[in-house]
């Protein structure tokens, strides 16, 4: 069995699964259930000044659901913990006496000076946590105030933040990023450059989720009113993925250490995220979905992959797809491929056919017993029928190979590698040495 | 249709091969993989979820679907088998539609359930089809416990003190251990000898002695397996036949309903077991269905399936009468039998209808019947066995029996329904409790 436990920026945990900071993590009863469900560590809900701040009183939540009701984002508009700080730093200490084996990080956010910070790194440190996250990223109401992703977006903010926690204490300092930026590899480098020992992100992407038809207002409304929310879940997870993508393979920020976030809802979504270099995941819709339970097949699924891949630990995962994201200029012009409709496997819908007749190259054919099939002739292998077909694996890309013609171009293809920068469409094309 | 199949009389052959290969093949076919993930797809994921409760053997039901979700049926399976070591038959055979499925809450929803059965089966299949066996022996502890009895309670029972390090005999007085899994359950229910093959599996934790054709009572009494083993636990199952207490009772062509289909599922060539034409089948639990059908599918015209009171309350399931009627089985209620005609071989069975209450109505029918299987009920078979209570042996929880040192489970033991999962439960418990006393 591959060894699930992690160490992260030297805090260890059994495995890479953490709460994300987050309503799941907001007190003592919830963190001491997701223990017992068995989550690696957590990220306790970012603490504050007091007088705490409040939330409203009526519906935080938005939801844009799938077929049959399934949770595939969610908003939000909570701010950070409305209970004392006194409270929280209380029950911090107490949980992680009791779990010494399970990472407690602690997320913070007090105003941009650096007296506050140094203050509370302190109080933080009493508690025995395993290190802090720094939350510049709430999108929502925080940030109204100058805190959250006010600082997030800001490179100088985030590096002089960071320099002033790395001063003022001894415990590992985790930036968590926010997504509503142009170039997330700028607000990294600042982190990077402040001292920071990791980054973690996504936060939550600004967002409505959808808009009251009757009362013209945006969801959740509140007494006739709505405010942009911060979208997580699972359909933010391909924002987040390209991120910490972007992160890992530029030369200057790519050995920091990065925590995944947004969307993590099974094994293979954490899976992903590790592949892309993340050390670890968090998790925050998924457990407000599903409950603390689902990190059993978390767990389950990852190990089983490992042992499959014959890795032995969660290290010999991490970052293994970082070297194949490239620029799209870098990809191999001769991988000729085509789709293939496997007849047996095909249930005749159709949609295939309509995605590719209306609003592709009009390469699939269909004859009147419905039967449908590829003219390679047309087919560019843009993937649309893969994607729409309702049946996993009836259709398929199969790549021709080397010597035979592709009927579309006419041209024999070769098994060699070409890209952009060298073909002779491409005005800037350097000639092959 | 075949001359033979009108034929008078109980004769082999009266269906072509062929006919008889799709009688008999699997009632609930595997799942593909598309299937499985549109199927898995379905569940909710419930806290505290109403199916696994519903589940005698209370098997993670949720959490075993969503690992079929996220494309892991290997870590479903172990999910299932951590609490029920035949979950592979168990997917087959159990009634879901009053267990597990009755209580999901798409049921209430959608009155269409998640098919867990069928999804159970799918992730078991496709370990075992891999030929993994998830479970690995604690270290020796030098115990050694009798199991009497190679049926779902024996198996279950001597499976867990195996993956304990405990070291288990199972004596069983048949040929082939399985219990009723090879013996007694619908041959479409579990094909291509699967019994045979589950019980192989299992096998595989090692620490395991099987010895058949070894009975208790017979070949050895309960005092001597006490003296030679630490524990001793009791999974005989339901031996004894009841008898309907008719004249006439005697006359060829009437059986056990049992006994018919053990001899079926032995049977190498189905073609060649002798059916009637007319079969009358008096009982209205699981064994009457599956005599009646199988019957049916053997070739025989006219089945009918008679039972004392009315449908809703047969033991056999809604589902399962429904299985029965449309294969052809006509089921008649509220009548009992009074006596069987004939001239040493059965020629009729003269019926009488009762209220609901079994109170005489005084209206007979005679159903014209060469072959008859009686599917009253069975019993505890054997002497000298711990005290029981209502025919049954008497438990205390986990299985604990009046005699010190012996536990009992599955049919034989007293409590619980008499179904292949409960037995399973029973057997479990009763070893993690042989377990809990052997190491104090
Ligand atoms: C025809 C029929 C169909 C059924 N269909 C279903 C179904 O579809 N689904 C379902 O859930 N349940 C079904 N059942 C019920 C289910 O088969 C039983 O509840 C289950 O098999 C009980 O398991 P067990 O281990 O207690 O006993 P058994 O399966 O009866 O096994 C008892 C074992 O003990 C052995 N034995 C008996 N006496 C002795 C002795 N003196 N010494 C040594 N060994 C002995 C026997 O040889 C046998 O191997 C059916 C039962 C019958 C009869
Ligand atoms: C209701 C709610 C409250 C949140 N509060 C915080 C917070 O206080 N601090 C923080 O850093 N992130 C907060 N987040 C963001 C999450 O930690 C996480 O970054 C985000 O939800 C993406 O992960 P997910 O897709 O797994 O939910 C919150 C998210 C939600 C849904
Ligand atoms: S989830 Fe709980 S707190 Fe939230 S609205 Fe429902 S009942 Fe109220």
């Amino acid at each position: 069995m591959a060894n699930l436990a992690t160490d992260f920026v030297g805090i260890k945990s059994p495995n890479p699964f953490w709460l994300a900071s987050a309503p799941p993590t907001d007190k003592e009863y919830n963190v001491r259930r997701a223990f017992e469900a068995g989550w690696g560590g957590v990220v306790w809900k970012t603490l504050g000044l007091d007088p705490h701040i409040v939330n409203v009183n009526g519906p935080r939540y938005g939801a844009v659901w799938g077929p049959d009701r399934r949770l595939l984002g969610m908003n939000n508009i909570e701010l950070i913990t409305d209970r004392p700080l006194e409270t929280n730093l209380e029950e911090i200490k107490a949980v992680k006496r009791d779990y010494p084996d399970r990472a407690m990080i602690v997320s913070l956010m007090v105003p941009c000076e650096e007296e506050p910070w140094a203050w509370i790194l302190k109080k933080v440190e009493e508690t025995g946590a395993d290190g802090v996250e720094l939350n510049f990223g709430c999108p929502h109401g925080m940030s109204e105030r100058g805190m959250g992703s006010a600082v997030g977006q800001v490179p100088e903010y985030i590096e002089m933040v960071t320099r002033w926690c790395k001063a003022n204490t001894r415990m590992p300092v985790i930036v968590k990023l926010t997504p509503n930026v142009a170039d997330i590899r700028k607000p990294a480098a600042a982190a990077h450059a402040g001292g920071a020992d990791a980054v973690s992100l996504i936060n939550t992407v600004n967002s409505i989720t959808g808009v009251d038809l009757d009362l013209f207002a945006p969801e959740p409304t509140i007494d006739g009113k709505g405010a942009h929310g911060g979208y997580c879940g699972p359909a933010v997870k391909p924002i987040a993925l390209n991120m910490v993508a972007e992160i890992k393979r530029t030369a200057e920020i790519g050995r920091l250490p990065v925590s995944g976030i947004g969307g993590v809802t099974t094994w293979r979504d954490a899976a992903e995220f590790l592949a892309l270099g993340a050390g670890n995941v968090q998790v925050c819709t998924a457990a407000m979905t599903y409950g603390f339970k689902v990190v059993e097949e978390m767990i389950s699924g990852l190990s089983q992959y490992l042992d499959e891949k014959e890795m032995d630990s969660v290290r010999d995962l991490v970052g293994r797809a970082v070297p194949n994201v490239v620029d799209w200029q870098d990809l191999n012009l001769n991988y000729v491929t085509k789709a293939r409709i496997d007849q047996d496997a095909c249930i005749k819908c159709g949609r295939c056919f309509a995605a590719c007749e209306d609003t592709s190259h009009q390469a699939i054919t269909m004859s009147p017993d419905r039967v449908f099939e590829v003219n390679d002739a047309e087919c560019v292998a843009c993937n649309l029928c893969v994607n729409v077909c309702p049946v996993e694996d009836c259709i398929t890309m199969v790549r021709l190979p080397a010597g035979e013609t592709d009927p579309r171009t006419g041209a024999v293809v070769r098994d060699d590698y070409a890209n952009w920068t060298t073909h002779p469409n491409n005005p800037a094309a350097k000639a092959a040495e | 249709m075949k001359p033979n199949a009108l034929a008078e009389g109980v004769r082999p052959g009266r269906l072509d091969p062929s006919s008889l290969a799709e009688g008999f093949c699997d009632v609930h076919p595997p799942l593909t993989p598309h299937e499985a993930a549109v199927a898995a797809d379905r569940c909710y994921f419930c806290h505290d979820a109403p199916c696994i409760a519903a589940c005698p053997t209370e098997i993670d039901i949720p959490l075993f679907i969503r690992q079929i979700a996220t494309g892991t049926p290997e870590a479903a399976a172990k999910t299932i088998f951590e609490q029920n070591i035949l979950g592979g038959m168990c997917a087959r055979v159990c009634p879901v539609e009053t267990l597990c499925e009755q209580a999901c809450v798409r049921e209430t929803a959608e009155h269409e359930p998640v098919e867990i059965g069928r999804l159970q089966r799918y992730a078991t299949d496709t370990l075992m089809a891999a030929d993994v066996h998830p479970f690995e022996r604690a270290a020796a502890t030098g115990k050694r416990i009798a199991v009497v009895g190679a049926g779902p309670a024996g198996l279950a029972c001597a499976h867990r003190l195996a993956m304990k390090g405990h070291d288990v005999v199972i004596y069983d007085a048949r040929e082939k251990p399985g219990g009723l899994n090879e013996y007694g359950i619908a041959a479409y229910k579990t094909v291509d000898g699967f019994a045979e093959r589950e019980v192989a599996w299992l096998l595989q934790i090692g620490g395991i002695r099987l010895e058949q054709g070894r009975a208790l009572g017979r070949d050895v009494t309960l005092e001597e397996l006490r003296a030679d083993h630490d524990a001793v636990f009791l999974g005989t199952g339901l031996g004894a036949v009841n008898a309907l207490g008719l004249d006439g009772e005697d006359r060829d062509g009437v059986e056990d309903a049992v006994d018919f289909i053990a001899e079926l599922r032995q049977a190498e060539d189905l073609a060649a077991l002798p059916i009637g034409r007319d079969v009358v089948v008096i009982g209205g639990g699981m064994t009457a269905v599956d005599a009646a059908v199988q019957a049916k599918l053997l070739g025989a015209l006219n089945v009918t399936m008679v039972y004392r009171r009315g449908r809703d309350r047969m033991n056999a399931s809604r589902k399962e009468q429904d299985h029965a009627t449309t294969r052809g089985v006509r089921i008649v209620t509220n009548a009992v039998p009074v006596a069987v005609h004939g001239n040493g071989a059965v020629r009729e069975v003269e019926f009488e209808f009762v209220e609901d209450d079994l109170t005489p109505t005084g209206e007979r029918f005679r159903l014209t019947a060469d072959q008859v299987f009686k599917a009253i009920g069975q019993r505890l078979d054997g002497a000298a066995l711990p005290a029981t209570e209502r025919g049954k042996i008497a438990v205390t929880d986990a299985g604990r029996t009046s005699v010190d040192g012996v536990w009992a489970g599955g049919d034989c033991a007293a409590g619980g329904d008499d179904l292949t999962v409960t037995a399973v439960a029973e057997g479990r418990d009763a070893a993690e409790d042989i377990h809990a006393a052997l190491t104090r």
